[in-house]
Protein backbone atom coordinates (compact mmCIF):
# COMPACT_ATOMS: atom_id res chain seq x y z
CA UNK A 1 0.00 0.00 0.00
CA UNK A 2 1.18 3.77 -1.03
CA UNK A 3 1.49 5.49 1.78
CA UNK A 4 0.99 9.94 1.67
CA UNK A 5 1.87 11.76 4.34
CA UNK A 6 -1.27 13.18 6.44
CA UNK A 7 -1.66 16.86 6.58
CA UNK A 8 -1.78 19.16 9.06
CA UNK A 9 -4.37 21.92 7.43
CA UNK A 10 -6.06 21.61 4.32
CA UNK A 11 -8.69 19.62 3.08
CA UNK A 12 -9.26 15.78 2.28
CA UNK A 13 -11.71 15.15 -0.76
CA UNK A 14 -12.45 11.20 -0.46
CA UNK A 15 -14.41 8.27 -1.94
CA UNK A 16 -14.30 9.86 -5.78
CA UNK A 17 -15.58 7.58 -8.19
CA UNK A 18 -12.40 6.29 -9.54
CA UNK A 19 -11.25 7.63 -12.44
CA UNK A 20 -12.68 10.32 -12.43
CA UNK A 21 -10.48 12.10 -10.28
CA UNK A 22 -8.51 13.74 -12.51
CA UNK A 23 -11.32 16.44 -14.03
CA UNK A 24 -11.98 16.98 -10.63
CA UNK A 25 -8.30 17.19 -10.00
CA UNK A 26 -8.40 19.71 -13.33
CA UNK A 27 -11.86 21.48 -12.33
CA UNK A 28 -9.74 22.77 -9.27
CA UNK A 29 -7.27 23.57 -11.38
CA UNK A 30 -5.09 21.77 -8.65
CA UNK A 31 -2.26 21.61 -11.76
CA UNK A 32 -1.36 25.26 -11.13
CA UNK A 33 -0.97 25.11 -7.04
CA UNK A 34 1.50 26.26 -5.30
CA UNK A 35 1.00 24.08 -2.12
CA UNK A 36 1.29 20.17 -1.79
CA UNK A 37 -1.46 18.36 -3.63
CA UNK A 38 -1.62 14.62 -3.78
CA UNK A 39 -3.60 12.80 -6.05
CA UNK A 40 -4.25 9.30 -5.08
CA UNK A 41 -5.82 6.97 -8.14
CA UNK A 42 -7.58 3.28 -7.44
CA UNK A 43 -7.07 3.49 -3.65
CA UNK A 44 -8.65 0.75 -1.97
CA UNK A 45 -12.06 0.82 -0.45
CA UNK A 46 -14.75 -0.99 1.26
CA UNK A 47 -17.97 0.52 0.12
CA UNK A 48 -16.53 1.05 -3.45
CA UNK A 49 -14.11 -1.27 -4.11
CA UNK A 50 -11.46 1.32 -5.74
CA UNK A 51 -12.04 5.10 -5.43
CA UNK A 52 -9.76 8.57 -5.96
CA UNK A 53 -8.69 10.80 -3.09
CA UNK A 54 -7.46 14.18 -3.71
CA UNK A 55 -5.62 15.81 -0.82
CA UNK A 56 -4.96 19.80 -0.47
CA UNK A 57 -2.32 20.88 1.63
CA UNK A 58 -4.10 24.14 1.88
CA UNK A 59 -8.18 25.20 2.75
CA UNK A 60 -9.38 26.54 -0.89
CA UNK A 61 -12.85 27.46 -1.76
CA UNK A 62 -14.44 24.80 -3.25
CA UNK A 63 -17.93 24.33 -5.28
CA UNK A 64 -19.89 22.11 -3.28
CA UNK A 65 -22.39 22.45 -6.08
CA UNK A 66 -19.78 21.28 -9.09
CA UNK A 67 -18.90 18.34 -6.90
CA UNK A 68 -22.26 17.63 -5.64
CA UNK A 69 -23.39 17.08 -9.45
CA UNK A 70 -20.39 15.27 -10.29
CA UNK A 71 -21.12 12.75 -7.75
CA UNK A 72 -23.10 13.69 -4.51
CA UNK A 73 -21.03 10.44 -2.89
CA UNK A 74 -17.68 12.63 -2.54
CA UNK A 75 -16.48 13.37 0.59
CA UNK A 76 -15.08 16.27 2.10
CA UNK A 77 -12.90 16.83 5.12
CA UNK A 78 -11.39 20.01 6.35
CA UNK A 79 -8.30 19.15 8.32
CA UNK A 80 -6.85 21.17 11.39
CA UNK A 81 -4.11 20.47 13.58
CA UNK A 82 -3.82 17.11 11.33
CA UNK A 83 -7.51 15.93 12.22
CA UNK A 84 -10.93 16.29 10.65
CA UNK A 85 -12.65 19.49 11.73
CA UNK A 86 -15.55 18.97 9.65
CA UNK A 87 -16.78 16.80 7.68
CA UNK A 88 -19.14 18.14 4.37
CA UNK A 89 -22.04 16.11 2.75
CA UNK A 90 -22.62 17.05 -0.63
CA UNK A 91 -26.24 16.15 -2.00
CA UNK A 92 -27.19 17.04 -5.56
CA UNK A 93 -27.75 20.19 -5.94
CA UNK A 94 -31.54 22.12 -6.50
CA UNK A 95 -30.21 24.90 -8.68
CA UNK A 96 -26.87 24.81 -10.70
CA UNK A 97 -25.67 27.96 -12.48
CA UNK A 98 -23.33 28.68 -14.41
CA UNK A 99 -21.23 25.02 -14.79
CA UNK A 100 -23.56 23.37 -17.86
CA UNK A 101 -24.63 24.93 -21.19
CA UNK A 102 -28.24 24.07 -22.26
CA UNK A 103 -28.09 22.52 -25.90
CA UNK A 104 -31.27 23.13 -27.20
CA UNK A 105 -30.93 25.21 -30.24
CA UNK A 106 -34.03 26.97 -29.87
CA UNK A 107 -33.12 28.61 -26.52
CA UNK A 108 -32.38 32.12 -26.36
CA UNK A 109 -29.08 31.02 -24.51
CA UNK A 110 -28.26 29.96 -27.61
CA UNK A 111 -27.97 33.07 -29.10
CA UNK A 112 -27.73 35.43 -26.25
CA UNK A 113 -25.04 34.85 -22.96
CA UNK A 114 -24.96 38.29 -21.04
CA UNK A 115 -27.13 36.39 -18.23
CA UNK A 116 -26.54 32.77 -15.79
CA UNK A 117 -27.41 29.89 -17.30
CA UNK A 118 -29.35 28.42 -14.44
CA UNK A 119 -30.81 25.02 -14.17
CA UNK A 120 -33.31 23.21 -11.65
CA UNK A 121 -33.14 19.70 -10.25
CA UNK A 122 -35.82 17.41 -11.90
CA UNK A 123 -34.77 14.04 -10.86
CA UNK A 124 -32.27 13.16 -8.38
CA UNK A 125 -31.76 10.08 -8.81
CA UNK A 126 -31.51 10.54 -12.38
CA UNK A 127 -29.54 13.70 -11.77
CA UNK A 128 -31.79 15.79 -14.49
CA UNK A 129 -32.27 18.94 -15.10
CA UNK A 130 -34.44 21.75 -16.45
CA UNK A 131 -33.02 24.57 -18.56
CA UNK A 132 -34.63 27.89 -16.50
CA UNK A 133 -35.51 29.58 -19.64
CA UNK A 134 -36.62 26.77 -22.40
CA UNK A 135 -37.44 23.82 -19.53
CA UNK A 136 -35.62 21.18 -22.07
CA UNK A 137 -34.55 18.55 -19.63
CA UNK A 138 -30.80 17.43 -20.09
CA UNK A 139 -28.35 14.97 -17.65
CA UNK A 140 -24.98 16.90 -17.39
CA UNK A 141 -22.40 14.64 -18.75
CA UNK A 142 -19.25 16.44 -16.43
CA UNK A 143 -17.24 13.73 -16.23
CA UNK B 1 -52.51 41.86 -7.19
CA UNK B 2 -51.91 41.41 -10.77
CA UNK B 3 -50.55 45.09 -10.80
CA UNK B 4 -46.93 45.02 -12.75
CA UNK B 5 -46.78 42.03 -12.81
CA UNK B 6 -45.62 39.95 -16.33
CA UNK B 7 -47.30 36.80 -17.34
CA UNK B 8 -44.54 34.79 -18.92
CA UNK B 9 -45.51 30.70 -18.13
CA UNK B 10 -49.20 29.77 -17.01
CA UNK B 11 -47.13 29.02 -13.67
CA UNK B 12 -46.84 32.51 -12.94
CA UNK B 13 -50.17 33.35 -11.65
CA UNK B 14 -52.51 31.62 -9.79
CA UNK B 15 -55.87 29.97 -9.81
CA UNK B 16 -57.76 32.64 -8.12
CA UNK B 17 -55.55 35.42 -10.09
CA UNK B 18 -56.35 33.53 -13.34
CA UNK B 19 -60.08 33.59 -12.17
CA UNK B 20 -60.02 37.46 -11.44
CA UNK B 21 -58.87 37.70 -15.27
CA UNK B 22 -61.61 35.49 -16.49
CA UNK B 23 -64.31 37.09 -14.39
CA UNK B 24 -63.58 40.65 -15.81
CA UNK B 25 -63.35 38.97 -19.49
CA UNK B 26 -66.90 37.89 -18.96
CA UNK B 27 -68.18 41.66 -17.67
CA UNK B 28 -66.26 43.40 -20.46
CA UNK B 29 -67.87 40.52 -23.37
CA UNK B 30 -71.00 41.66 -21.45
CA UNK B 31 -70.43 45.19 -21.19
CA UNK B 32 -67.55 46.20 -24.33
CA UNK B 33 -68.93 50.03 -24.13
CA UNK B 34 -67.76 50.82 -20.25
CA UNK B 35 -64.34 49.78 -20.95
CA UNK B 36 -63.85 52.12 -23.70
CA UNK B 37 -61.81 54.92 -22.19
CA UNK B 38 -59.77 52.59 -19.46
CA UNK B 39 -56.52 52.81 -20.76
CA UNK B 40 -56.52 56.11 -22.43
CA UNK B 41 -52.97 57.95 -22.20
CA UNK B 42 -51.63 54.22 -22.18
CA UNK B 43 -49.15 52.80 -24.76
CA UNK B 44 -48.81 49.19 -25.21
CA UNK B 45 -45.45 48.23 -26.96
CA UNK B 46 -45.56 45.17 -29.54
CA UNK B 47 -42.33 43.55 -30.18
CA UNK B 48 -43.25 40.33 -32.72
CA UNK B 49 -39.88 38.82 -33.66
CA UNK B 50 -41.71 36.39 -35.61
CA UNK B 51 -44.90 37.04 -37.78
CA UNK B 52 -48.64 36.86 -35.81
CA UNK B 53 -51.91 37.95 -37.01
CA UNK B 54 -54.26 37.19 -34.54
CA UNK B 55 -52.31 37.61 -31.35
CA UNK B 56 -50.37 41.04 -31.93
CA UNK B 57 -53.98 42.27 -33.62
CA UNK B 58 -56.08 40.83 -30.76
CA UNK B 59 -53.81 42.32 -28.82
CA UNK B 60 -53.42 45.50 -30.71
CA UNK B 61 -57.24 45.66 -31.12
CA UNK B 62 -57.74 45.24 -27.39
CA UNK B 63 -55.23 48.29 -26.30
CA UNK B 64 -57.35 50.07 -29.12
CA UNK B 65 -61.20 49.42 -27.83
CA UNK B 66 -59.85 50.24 -24.36
CA UNK B 67 -59.05 53.92 -25.24
CA UNK B 68 -54.97 53.40 -25.41
CA UNK B 69 -52.84 53.61 -28.28
CA UNK B 70 -50.03 50.92 -29.91
CA UNK B 71 -46.43 51.33 -31.00
CA UNK B 72 -43.94 48.55 -32.04
CA UNK B 73 -42.94 46.23 -34.52
CA UNK B 74 -44.28 43.23 -36.26
CA UNK B 75 -40.85 41.52 -38.26
CA UNK B 76 -37.26 42.13 -36.70
CA UNK B 77 -35.71 43.14 -39.49
CA UNK B 78 -37.76 46.63 -39.06
CA UNK B 79 -35.91 47.09 -35.39
CA UNK B 80 -32.40 47.86 -34.05
CA UNK B 81 -32.56 43.46 -33.74
CA UNK B 82 -31.18 43.96 -36.95
CA UNK B 83 -28.55 45.44 -36.18
CA UNK B 84 -28.04 42.49 -33.69
CA UNK B 85 -29.41 44.14 -30.10
CA UNK B 86 -29.69 42.06 -27.39
CA UNK B 87 -33.28 41.55 -26.16
CA UNK B 88 -32.46 43.16 -22.99
CA UNK B 89 -31.36 46.56 -24.25
CA UNK B 90 -33.91 46.66 -26.54
CA UNK B 91 -37.02 46.22 -24.71
CA UNK B 92 -34.95 48.78 -21.70
CA UNK B 93 -35.54 51.58 -24.67
CA UNK B 94 -38.69 50.17 -25.21
CA UNK B 95 -39.55 50.71 -21.26
CA UNK B 96 -38.92 54.57 -22.13
CA UNK B 97 -41.90 55.02 -24.00
CA UNK B 98 -44.27 52.00 -22.99
CA UNK B 99 -46.43 51.22 -20.07
CA UNK B 100 -46.54 47.36 -21.00
CA UNK B 101 -45.02 45.32 -23.26
CA UNK B 102 -45.98 42.40 -25.58
CA UNK B 103 -43.11 39.88 -26.97
CA UNK B 104 -43.16 37.38 -29.31
CA UNK B 105 -40.25 36.09 -30.21
CA UNK B 106 -38.38 32.66 -32.16
CA UNK B 107 -36.24 31.47 -29.00
CA UNK B 108 -37.62 30.04 -26.29
CA UNK B 109 -36.97 31.51 -22.62
CA UNK B 110 -36.67 35.28 -24.35
CA UNK B 111 -39.34 36.85 -23.11
CA UNK B 112 -38.67 35.45 -19.39
CA UNK B 113 -34.94 37.08 -20.07
CA UNK B 114 -36.34 40.25 -21.30
CA UNK B 115 -38.87 40.67 -18.50
CA UNK B 116 -36.06 40.48 -15.77
CA UNK B 117 -34.63 44.07 -17.66
CA UNK B 118 -38.03 45.95 -17.37
CA UNK B 119 -40.01 47.31 -14.79
CA UNK B 120 -43.32 47.62 -16.37
CA UNK B 121 -45.13 44.30 -17.19
CA UNK B 122 -44.25 42.26 -20.07
CA UNK B 123 -46.76 38.98 -21.92
CA UNK B 124 -45.39 36.57 -23.64
CA UNK B 125 -47.08 36.55 -26.67
CA UNK B 126 -45.08 33.17 -28.25
CA UNK B 127 -41.73 31.87 -27.33
CA UNK B 128 -40.62 29.51 -29.81
CA UNK B 129 -42.10 25.97 -29.36
CA UNK B 130 -42.07 26.51 -25.85
CA UNK B 131 -45.85 28.03 -24.56
CA UNK B 132 -47.96 31.06 -25.54
CA UNK B 133 -50.13 31.48 -22.35
CA UNK B 134 -52.47 34.25 -23.97
CA UNK B 135 -53.70 31.75 -25.94
CA UNK B 136 -54.62 29.84 -23.01
CA UNK B 137 -56.59 32.26 -21.91
CA UNK B 138 -58.37 32.78 -24.78
CA UNK B 139 -58.88 28.74 -24.67
CA UNK B 140 -59.84 28.52 -21.25
CA UNK B 141 -62.34 31.33 -21.67
CA UNK B 142 -63.86 29.44 -24.52
CA UNK B 143 -64.23 26.22 -22.82
CA UNK B 144 -66.16 28.36 -20.06
CA UNK B 145 -68.48 29.86 -22.24
CA UNK B 146 -69.25 26.39 -24.08
CA UNK B 147 -69.22 24.16 -20.98
CA UNK B 148 -69.38 26.48 -17.63
CA UNK B 149 -65.84 25.14 -16.16
CA UNK B 150 -62.93 23.70 -17.13
CA UNK B 151 -63.14 20.75 -14.19
CA UNK B 152 -63.72 17.38 -14.62
CA UNK B 153 -63.44 17.11 -18.85
CA UNK B 154 -61.37 15.03 -21.21
CA UNK B 155 -59.17 16.61 -23.34
CA UNK B 156 -57.62 15.66 -26.74
CA UNK B 157 -54.38 17.26 -28.16
CA UNK B 158 -53.97 16.58 -31.54
CA UNK B 159 -50.98 17.13 -34.28
CA UNK B 160 -47.80 18.87 -33.24
CA UNK B 161 -47.53 18.30 -29.41
CA UNK B 162 -43.75 18.73 -29.63
CA UNK B 163 -43.68 21.70 -30.80
CA UNK B 164 -47.16 23.00 -30.47
CA UNK B 165 -46.73 25.69 -27.46
CA UNK B 166 -50.47 26.54 -27.23
CA UNK B 167 -50.48 22.91 -26.24
CA UNK B 168 -47.86 22.98 -23.60
CA UNK B 169 -49.27 25.90 -22.15
CA UNK B 170 -53.06 24.97 -22.16
CA UNK B 171 -51.88 21.39 -20.52
CA UNK B 172 -49.57 23.44 -18.03
CA UNK B 173 -53.05 25.59 -17.19
CA UNK B 174 -55.39 22.25 -16.83
CA UNK B 175 -53.14 20.43 -14.81
CA UNK B 176 -53.65 22.39 -11.88
CA UNK B 177 -57.23 21.44 -12.13
CA UNK B 178 -59.71 18.59 -10.86
CA UNK B 179 -61.03 15.57 -13.05
CA UNK B 180 -58.76 16.51 -15.99
CA UNK B 181 -58.11 13.91 -18.58
CA UNK B 182 -55.92 13.93 -21.69
CA UNK B 183 -55.63 11.77 -24.96
CA UNK B 184 -52.44 12.94 -26.88
CA UNK B 185 -52.87 12.10 -30.49
CA UNK B 186 -49.75 12.86 -32.48
CA UNK B 187 -47.14 10.49 -34.40
CA UNK B 188 -44.23 9.04 -31.90
CA UNK B 189 -41.83 12.14 -33.63
CA UNK B 190 -44.28 14.82 -32.53
CA UNK B 191 -44.98 14.08 -28.63
CA UNK B 192 -44.95 16.13 -26.01
CA UNK B 193 -41.72 17.24 -24.80
CA UNK B 194 -40.18 15.26 -21.73
CA UNK B 195 -40.60 18.13 -19.25
CA UNK B 196 -44.36 18.24 -20.13
CA UNK B 197 -44.64 14.85 -19.40
CA UNK B 198 -42.53 14.19 -16.16
CA UNK B 199 -42.98 17.70 -14.74
CA UNK B 200 -46.74 18.57 -15.45
CA UNK B 201 -48.87 15.40 -16.01
CA UNK B 202 -46.96 12.84 -14.20
CA UNK B 203 -46.13 14.85 -11.15
CA UNK B 204 -49.99 16.21 -10.93
CA UNK B 205 -51.21 12.64 -11.51
CA UNK B 206 -53.23 13.49 -14.28
CA UNK B 207 -54.74 10.37 -16.15
CA UNK B 208 -53.03 10.43 -19.79
CA UNK B 209 -52.94 8.24 -22.82
CA UNK B 210 -50.51 8.89 -26.10
CA UNK B 211 -51.89 7.34 -28.78
CA UNK B 212 -51.55 7.67 -32.61
CA UNK B 213 -55.13 7.41 -33.82
CA UNK B 214 -58.18 9.92 -32.75
CA UNK B 215 -60.80 8.10 -34.06
CA UNK B 216 -60.86 5.65 -31.35
CA UNK B 217 -61.29 8.54 -28.44
CA UNK B 218 -63.37 11.04 -30.09
CA UNK B 219 -66.76 10.05 -28.80
CA UNK B 220 -64.89 10.38 -24.85
CA UNK B 221 -63.96 13.98 -25.79
CA UNK B 222 -65.06 17.21 -24.31
CA UNK B 223 -62.92 19.05 -26.11
CA UNK B 224 -60.57 18.26 -29.38
CA UNK B 225 -57.85 20.84 -29.35
CA UNK B 226 -56.22 20.62 -32.82
CA UNK B 227 -52.89 21.82 -33.75
CA UNK B 228 -50.42 22.39 -36.73
CA UNK B 229 -47.80 20.94 -37.74
CA UNK B 230 -45.14 23.65 -38.05
CA UNK B 231 -43.17 23.87 -41.28
CA UNK B 232 -41.06 26.92 -39.10
CA UNK B 233 -39.96 24.74 -36.03
CA UNK B 234 -38.60 21.89 -38.72
CA UNK B 235 -34.42 21.95 -39.34
CA UNK B 236 -35.69 19.12 -41.64
CA UNK B 237 -37.93 19.87 -44.73
CA UNK B 238 -38.16 16.05 -45.12
CA UNK B 239 -39.13 15.50 -41.70
CA UNK B 240 -41.72 18.40 -42.36
CA UNK B 241 -43.10 16.94 -45.40
CA UNK B 242 -43.84 13.27 -43.70
CA UNK B 243 -45.58 14.39 -40.50
CA UNK B 244 -47.39 17.04 -41.70
CA UNK B 245 -50.68 15.07 -43.25
CA UNK B 246 -50.66 12.57 -40.88
CA UNK B 247 -53.88 14.13 -38.61
CA UNK B 248 -56.72 15.56 -40.79
CA UNK B 249 -59.92 16.13 -39.03
CA UNK B 250 -63.00 16.27 -41.91
CA UNK B 251 -66.62 15.57 -41.63
CA UNK B 252 -66.14 11.80 -42.17
CA UNK B 253 -63.92 11.79 -38.71
CA UNK B 254 -66.52 13.92 -36.91
CA UNK B 255 -68.94 11.71 -37.05
CA UNK B 256 -66.97 9.56 -34.23
CA UNK B 257 -67.43 13.09 -31.64
CA UNK B 258 -70.38 12.70 -29.68
CA UNK B 259 -72.73 15.47 -30.23
CA UNK B 260 -71.32 17.87 -27.22
CA UNK B 261 -67.43 17.63 -28.00
CA UNK B 262 -66.29 20.78 -29.40
CA UNK B 263 -63.67 21.46 -31.81
CA UNK B 264 -60.72 23.86 -30.75
CA UNK B 265 -57.62 25.47 -32.44
CA UNK B 266 -55.59 28.12 -32.26
CA UNK B 267 -55.39 29.15 -35.54
CA UNK B 268 -53.84 29.33 -37.93
CA UNK B 269 -54.42 25.87 -39.85
CA UNK B 270 -52.84 24.84 -42.87
CA UNK B 271 -54.90 21.69 -43.55
CA UNK B 272 -55.37 19.52 -40.42
CA UNK B 273 -59.24 21.09 -40.54
CA UNK B 274 -61.17 19.96 -43.33
CA UNK B 275 -63.26 23.70 -44.61
CA UNK B 276 -66.30 21.29 -44.29
CA UNK B 277 -65.84 21.18 -40.68
CA UNK B 278 -66.32 25.03 -40.32
CA UNK B 279 -70.06 24.80 -40.37
CA UNK B 280 -70.40 22.02 -37.67
CA UNK B 281 -71.81 23.95 -34.94
CA UNK B 282 -68.96 22.12 -32.97
CA UNK B 283 -66.50 23.63 -34.76
CA UNK B 284 -65.53 26.38 -32.41
CA UNK B 285 -62.36 28.11 -33.47
CA UNK B 286 -63.09 31.33 -34.60
CA UNK B 287 -64.82 31.97 -31.47
CA UNK B 288 -62.09 31.19 -29.88
CA UNK B 289 -59.99 33.93 -31.89
CA UNK B 290 -62.85 36.44 -30.76
CA UNK B 291 -62.57 35.50 -26.95
CA UNK B 292 -59.04 35.93 -27.68
CA UNK B 293 -59.27 39.94 -27.85
CA UNK B 294 -61.67 40.64 -24.93
CA UNK B 295 -59.35 38.02 -22.77
CA UNK B 296 -56.14 39.95 -23.31
CA UNK B 297 -58.16 43.04 -22.68
CA UNK B 298 -58.78 41.73 -19.24
CA UNK B 299 -55.09 40.92 -19.11
CA UNK B 300 -54.02 44.49 -19.54
CA UNK B 301 -56.35 46.04 -17.70
CA UNK B 302 -55.31 44.21 -14.62
CA UNK B 303 -51.35 44.27 -14.89
CA UNK B 304 -51.43 48.10 -15.52
CA UNK B 305 -53.79 47.99 -12.17
CA UNK B 306 -56.61 49.91 -13.76
CA UNK B 307 -59.37 47.02 -12.62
Amino acid sequence: MLEITSIEKGIVIDHIQAGTGIQLFNYLQLDKAEYTVALIINADSCKQGKKDIIKINNVIDIDYNFLGLLDPNITVNIIKDGKISEKVNLTVPQTITNIIKCKNPRCITSTENYFDQVFHLVDAEKRSYRCEYCDDIVIPHLH
Amino acid sequence: MLKNRSLIDPSDFSRQEFCEIFDLAHQIIANPEKYRKSCEGKILATLFYEPSTRTRFSFEAAMLRLGGKVVGFSEPSSSSAAKGESIADTVRTVECYADIVVMRHPKEGAPRVASRYVSIPLINAGDGGHQHPTQTLTDILTIQRLKGSVENKTYGFCGDLKFGRTVHSLIKFLSNHEGVKFYLISPEELRIPDYIREEIIIKNNIPFEEVEKMEPYMGELDFLYMTRVQRERFFNEEDYVRLKDRFILDAAKMKFASPSTYILHPLPRVNEISIEVDNDPRAQYFNQAKNGMFVRMALILKLLGIY
